[in-house]
């Protein structure tokens, strides 16, 4: 059981990472929106899931609690994180930032 | 008769919620009596302020069973792997920074905003893929995809078997 634990966390830890970096290294408002909503959600599911199974395997009422409350957070993150940036990109390309080096971009043709 | 009907369908989501938040908190069944009441007189404002938005354009048919049961199947089974998949690709162009971002349009014929949502909202949790812009009226789609591997991509080509999920569980 520890060791599930631990390796949910890792993986949670290391996409975290990459989100970080992904926030760096990619070079306009679009690409960061990738990594930084997209790879912290999965990492963010297994540091929960991490929780979730600490919190059962402890049981009764306060790991309960901990599992449950976990599990409603974990429904809420899928929820808003998609909404949210999509809010973020919509709002940057009606705001006029054109994304970088993009090889095709049909939404400038509609207007 | 209808605005009632949301009220009190919206009053009992936002009860389970509340009920699920408060769990071990006291000695009637589960909860305490202050936390009932407190669920209770919340939920019923939930109710009133949200009833209306979340029922009015075709949301009725979610309360359908099956369609949960094809919602939870779908996030556990085709959604998450798609996922993982996508977070390696991510993974790896973070890595090495090769990106070919470019907008793209694709028409999933989804008529229903509710399978819309569900569309697009997967579409933006799957790494790699963002969803810029639902036209309306037309029901296309726009994208921005980090890495354009056709201009003229088919739905299968952006996201895989979503819409044919969207269309199973929200139309």
């Amino acid at each position: 059981m520890n060791v599930l634990i631990y390796v949910f966390l890792a993986i949670g830890a290391v996409f975290n990472g990459l989100g970080a970096i992904a926030l760096i290294r990619f070079p306009d408002v679009y690409t960061r929106i990738h990594g930084a909503t997209k790879c912290t959600t999965f990492g963010s599911i297994f540091s929960i899931l991490a929780v979730v199974i600490y919190g059962f395997a402890r049981g009764g009422g306060q790991g309960g609690t901990l599992a449950v409350h976990a599990l409603i957070a974990l429904l809420f993150l899928l929820l808003t994180n998609p909404t949210g940036s999509h809010a973020l990109a919509r709002g940057a390309y009606r705001g006029g930032i054109k994304p970088f080096r993009a090889v095709v971009d049909r939404l400038e043709e509609k207007r | 008769m209808r605005k009632v009907a949301a009220w009190i369908v919206t009053a009992a989501f936002a009860l389970v919620v509340y009920l699920l938040l408060v769990l071990w908190s006291g000695s009637i069944g589960l909860w305490s009596s202050s936390e009932l009441i407190a669920g209770g007189v919340l939920s019923a404002l939930v109710g009133l302020v949200a009833g209306r938005l979340l029922w009015e354009r075709g949301g009725w048919r979610m309360l359908q069973p099956h369609r949960w049961l094809l919602f939870l199947f779908y996030l556990i089974g085709p959604f998450f792997l798609a996922m993982a998949r996508a977070n390696l690709d991510v993974a790896y162009r973070v890595i090495t920074g090769r990106v070919r971002p470019g907008i793209v349009r694709f028409n999933p014929g989804l008529r229903t905003d509710l399978a819309r949502t569900v569309l697009a909202n997967s579409i933006t949790l799957t790494p790699g893929t963002l969803t810029v812009d639902v036209d309306d009226e037309s029901g296309e789609f726009y994208v921005h995809w980090i890495n354009v591997k056709r201009e003229e991509p088919r739905p299968e080509d952006v996201c895989g078997p979503f819409p044919t999920w969207a269309r199973r569980i929200a139309e």
